[in-house]
């Protein structure tokens, strides 16, 4: 019998695969944007289900939201069209997809069978905000305060590499 | 109740269709779309590791992967306008040099 936990679990493991796929099979990457919008909402629907509900606000925060938006903004401001094809390498063909299929069965095979089929229960673990906010100050402070340095330095540098090279002449102001 | 291993599995496709979209996408924007996707898919089975396993440290680790994420996506992107910038292309074919 179907229960309403794994209802759920397809319905949103459904929109995810739906959408990969989505953002292969696009050229646009434009609508390939949307569409991992879409996967990343269903994620956030998935983490809702294990009980990882700030996992899930901010999945659909952060990723979904800002980097998004970011990737959205930045596909715009160029422009970019339709993807050219290029024509793919024969060994890729050749040898890829049978890789494939192996390495996915393969892979299916280990792990319905060796890693191990407990349930996950919904809201087993608490996942509000107040028992990550702990585990995060106390367990995890010296790698929270070295991330806060790489976003720093990642926000430097997005500024040095997308401002304007010195050498290049002055847009005219009209 | 849901098997760990259908969420595993349901991860492991995210990363495949991630690496398959690295691999064969042309356009530089939708590579990087497709490592968001990577890291989406590992998002998901640190999510279901940490329930299965009742270890809330999983779930923290998922924060420390979207800091990586947002923090590659903002450099990556400024990359992105930068070869633009000099190449007028965002076809990944037609930037093989390092230099102009």
């Amino acid at each position: 019998m179907l229960s309403v936990h794994l209802i759920l679990f397809l319905a949103f493991g459904a929109v995810c695969v739906a959408g990969a796929i989505n953002l292969l099979a696009q050229t646009h990457p434009i609508n390939s944007a949307l569409s991992l919008i879409a996967v990343m909402a269903a994620l956030a629907g998935e983490y809702l289900l294990l009980g990882a509900e700030f996992v899930a606000a901010v999945q659909v925060i952060v990723y979904a939201g800002a980097i998004m938006v970011l990737f959205v903004f930045v596909v715009m401001l160029l422009n970019a069209g339709v993807e050219e094809h290029t024509q793919g390498s024969r060994v890729a063909v050749l040898f890829g997809i049978p890789g494939l299929l192996l390495g996915s069965i393969l892979l299916g095979w280990v792990v319905l069978r060796h890693s191990g089929t407990e349930p996950v229960a919904a809201g087993a673990l608490p996942g509000d905000p107040r028992t990550i906010a702990q585990m995060l100050f106390h367990e995890f402070l010296l790698p929270f305060e070295i991330t806060s340095v790489l976003i720093l330095i990642a926000i430097m540098g997005a500024v040095v590499l997308a401002s304007k090279p010195p050498s290049a002449p002055a847009r005219k102001v009209e | 109740m849901v098997p760990l291993s259908y969420y595993l599995l349901l991860s492991g496709f995210l990363f495949a269709c991630g690496v398959a979209g690295f691999l064969i996408k042309r356009n530089i924007i939708t590579i990087f779309m497709s490592i968001e996707l990577m890291l989406n898919g590992v998002n998901l089975s640190f999510v279901a590791f940490a329930a299965h396993w009742h270890a809330l440290a999983g779930q923290v680790f998922v924060f420390f992967v979207m800091v990586v994420a947002a923090a590659e996506a903002a450099v990556g992107l400024a990359i992105i306008i930068a070869v633009y910038r000099t190449r007028e292309t965002l076809n990944v074919d037609q930037v093989n040099l390092l230099k102009l």
